[in-house]
């Protein structure tokens, strides 16, 4: 059962990575426009920056 | 967003207004007077507007928009939020918010100013983020206990469970301390307030269940609720966000649809003309008017004539010419001429706000509805309490006072009734309904509009600006000679009468060339003169050109000696407004029209929509009474309307809606805002409101089944922290799934 010393710890941080990858994207506002970001992929113009 | 383009917003907004005043006739963008939107506005370089698109909705309609408003001078970037269908401009100081949306008209695009209470706005995007954060730690923590606890159900013994068990207690503690916070708050306010809320029993569930598995980890017990309480507060926190949502969104579009008010009057002191905020008039003041502008306070006439719209205030389509002596009310638009008023009242004592005493009158009158979540929760918590005390009692009876058991069975209880399925049942369904009828074009502003659209059986219109679009159109173009045309055409051009103008613009539809005219100049209050080929033409009212006085609305046109020719024009239809009426009728409403307007346009347009009760000629006090008495009959009322003559009605009815063009606080009074041009929706929305509540009472069903199986269990003592997983996530998804079914 050693394993779980190391599998656990690993489990955990890589939640955490994700958390806190949830925490950047809510952060950086890209929850606010889910249709239009979906419609924009299809648009001609390049668009550098991605959130106003 | 920061604070400073908001404020930068107001004053731009602010700024708007005063244009309109001198450049726009439309009397939808206008309206009375707030001495509020004064207060918010200040000089910041830079603004930030906001406009509302309703028709947009694909890739396409962003790229235009952005394009063309990138295109405007002043204006440094664009962005289109698709979900919210608006546009949020970053402009330099200065811009107004009527070129771009005239612009956007340009290229096929409907667009409504939006209020610059933007502060307010993004505090609750604050709340709302901050309610998305919590169910991203709960659900992360969720996960991580889970997949503990699986081990530990499906056979970790001994020091290898104890270990998951303080593992999970080192996750849940923390975030069920951060991530509860919303229900423990709002439960003490509810027992601090003397009541028992959905949040008392939640919160005490979610404690109770931490603090039982803490002690069991202690004592090396084989249950721990960790992956319980953690669950709770996730489901709970989404219908909690859900509900935000729907809130949220209908708040920040509905009542920051621009004001539009006029918040300042220019005064005539000492022959000077000064420009005060509209709450400083006193009466005895000498105020101007300019066209186009907004009568600011009621008053008397003392100079000029012209010609008054006052359809939002009463339902007439005619325009009232006014000369010296006579009387105006606050929230009429002066039309042709500049008129000086002597202020009669102003503020308090203003018509406007004795409309506003009328509308105050009917809120107080209106028993609050109490919704389908609300009574479901008043059934529910001392249900839930009560349970949970008898099985903790029995318990220490049946056992000779073992309180750990005892205590284990009662949190179980807590647990397993905890609503999950309750606390989404009513949010999953309104947002999936709410999301329906924003993509139809309708906004949502309150939550329990839409169960109060299901009862609607009788449905009041107004007409003007409701069933009508209150904007003239030619009708009898064709009688006339192409001659004629052109001249009438050029004398049209020489004019912002709203007639002169659909006249302008009918001639301008079927391809006809303005004549030259010269010495082209207008009477106010008149009409409008020019020679045409050495003899005199006149476009305008009949007793000035000699003509017959009608009924209907016209104008009239005479070219030299010639016998004067009757322009007849008819209020255009909105559009979708036969099929809406068709459709409600179908459905077994009962249907009436209610308007202030004349008998013989009234009932010309409900022959023509097949209604068959109307009234005419009614007053504010009469619109809201016969909507009282319907409802006395038993009736409930969907009342329909735009103008500040509707808002007393509006108010009394059962649900309301008004579209986007409607007086500010018409749409302030109103449930529903229409945000197009199509009336149709609302037919669909009455369908959409039926269905909506039949899977909210299928949703109570579905969670009352849960309970009526698990409840028992958990009774007697059998309930393991699988089953109540189990039961919990079970009941969470079927509710949800079952308010996607919504069609």
């Amino acid at each position: 059962m050693s394993v779980l010393t190391y599998l656990i710890p690993i489990s955990l941080f890589l939640g955490g990575v994700g958390l806190v990858a949830f925490f950047w994207s809510l952060k950086s506002r890209q929850y606010e426009d889910p249709k239009g970001d979906g419609e924009r992929i299809l648009s001609d113009e390049y668009d550098d920056h991605p959130k106003a | 967003m920061t604070v400073s383009p908001a404020i930068g917003a107001a004053s731009a907004a602010s700024e708007a207004f005063e244009d309109h005043v001198s450049a726009s006739a439309c009397p939808a963008c206008l309206a009375a007077p707030s001495a509020e939107q004064m207060a918010k506005s200040g000089d910041i370089k830079g603004a930030r507007l906001m406009l509302s698109l309703p028709t947009a909705h694909c890739a396409v309609c962003i790229t235009d928009v952005e394009r063309e408003l990138a295109r405007q001078p002043g204006v440094r970037s664009a962005r289109v939020n698709l979900t919210l269908k608006r546009v949020s401009v970053d402009a330099e100081h200065g811009v107004e918010s009527a070129p771009l949306i005239a612009a956007l008209d340009r290229i096929g695009y409907e667009a409504h100013e939006l209020d610059a209470g933007m502060l307010s706005a993004t505090e609750t995007d604050k709340r709302g983020r901050d309610l998305l954060m919590r169910i991203g730690v709960a659900g992360f923590a969720m996960m991580n206990i889970m997949l503990l606890s699986i081990a530990v159900w499906s056979g970790a013994e001994a020091a290898t469970r104890d270990l998951f068990h303080w593992i999970s207690a080192a996750i849940a503690l923390p975030t069920v301390i951060f991530a509860g916070q919303p229900f423990f708050v709002s439960a003490w306010g509810a027992l601090r307030g003397g009541r028992l809320g959905m949040d008392v029993p939640i919160s005490l569930a979610i404690i109770l269940a931490s603090a039982i598995s803490v002690f069991e980890t202690i004592k090396h017990g084989h249950h721990a609720y960790f992956d319980a309480a953690v669950m709770l507060t996730f489901f709970l926190l989404v219908g909690r966000y859900l509900d935000y949502r729907t809130r949220a969104v209908a708040r920040s579009a509905a009542e920051e649809l621009a004001a539009l008010e006029v918040p300042r009057a220019t005064v005539l002191r000492d022959g000077a003309e000064v420009v005060v905020p509209v709450g400083d008039l006193r009466p005895g003041d000498l105020i101007r008017v300019r066209p186009g502008g907004r009568i600011p306070a009621d008053g008397e006439v003392t100079l000029g004539s012209s010609e008054t719209d006052r359809s939002l205030l009463t339902g007439e389509t005619l325009p009232v010419y006014v000369g010296p002596g006579a009387m105006l009310s606050a929230g009429e638009v002066n039309l042709t001429g500049p008129l000086t008023l002597r202020v009669t009242a102003a503020g308090k004592d203003s018509s406007l706000h004795r409309m506003a005493d009328l509308v105050a009158m009917a809120e107080s009158a209106k028993t609050k509805y109490t919704s389908l979540a609300e009574r479901a929760a008043r059934a529910y918590a001392p249900i839930v309490h009560l349970l949970s005390f008898t099985a903790f009692g029995v318990w220490m009876w049946l056992t000779g006072g073992d309180l750990r058991f005892a205590i284990n069975i009662s949190a179980a209880v807590l647990i397993i009734t905890c609503p999950c399925a309750l606390g989404l049942a009513v949010p999953a369904v309104v947002t999936a309904a709410s999301g329906r009828l924003f993509r139809k074009g309708l906004l949502i502003k309150d939550g329990t509009a839409l169960e109060r659209l299901a009862e609607v059986d009788t449905v009041v219109f107004d007409k003007t600006g409701t069933l009508t679009m209150g904007t003239p159109k030619p009708e009898n173009l064709g009688d006339l000679s192409a001659q004629d045309l052109a001249v009438a055409a050029a004398l049209a051009a020489g004019s912002s009468h709203p007639l002169a103008r659909a006249l302008a613009e009918g001639t301008v539809a079927v391809g006809c060339a303005p004549a030259t005219l010269d010495d082209l100049r207008e009477v106010p209050g008149y009409g409008v003169e020019g020679r045409w080929q050495g003899q005199i033409a006149r476009l305008g009212r009949a007793d000035w050109i000699g003509a017959a006085p009608g009924n209907s609305t016209a104008t009239h046109l005479k070219i030299g000696a010639q016998a004067p020719i009757t322009l007849r024009f008819a209020d255009s239809l909105r559009p979708g407004a036969e099929v809406a009426v068709a459709a409600l009728i179908a459905q077994g409403k009962r249907v009436l029209l209610v308007s202030g307007d004349v008998e013989g346009a009234v009932a010309a347009l409900a022959q023509r929509l097949g209604i068959a009760e109307w009234h005419a000629g009614a007053l504010p006090q009469e619109k809201a009474a016969l909507v009282a008495d319907l409802t006395a009959q038993g009736a409930r009322v969907l009342m329909v309307g735009d103008g500040l003559n509707d808002t007393a009605a509006l108010t009394a009815a059962h649900v309301s809606v008004s579209p986007a063009s409607a007086l500010d606080a018409a749409r302030t009074a109103s449930d529903i805002v229409l945000l197009g041009q199509d009336l149709s929706p609302v037919a669909d929305a009455v369908g959409i409101a039926v269905q909506a509540r039949r899977r909210i009472k299928q949703n109570f069903g579905i969670s009352i089944l849960y309970n009526a199986i698990a409840v028992p269990i958990a009774l007697i003592g059998l309930a393991t922290p699988l089953a109540a997983a189990l039961a919990m996530s079970a009941s969470s998804i079927t509710v949800s799934l079952n308010s996607l079914r919504l069609k």
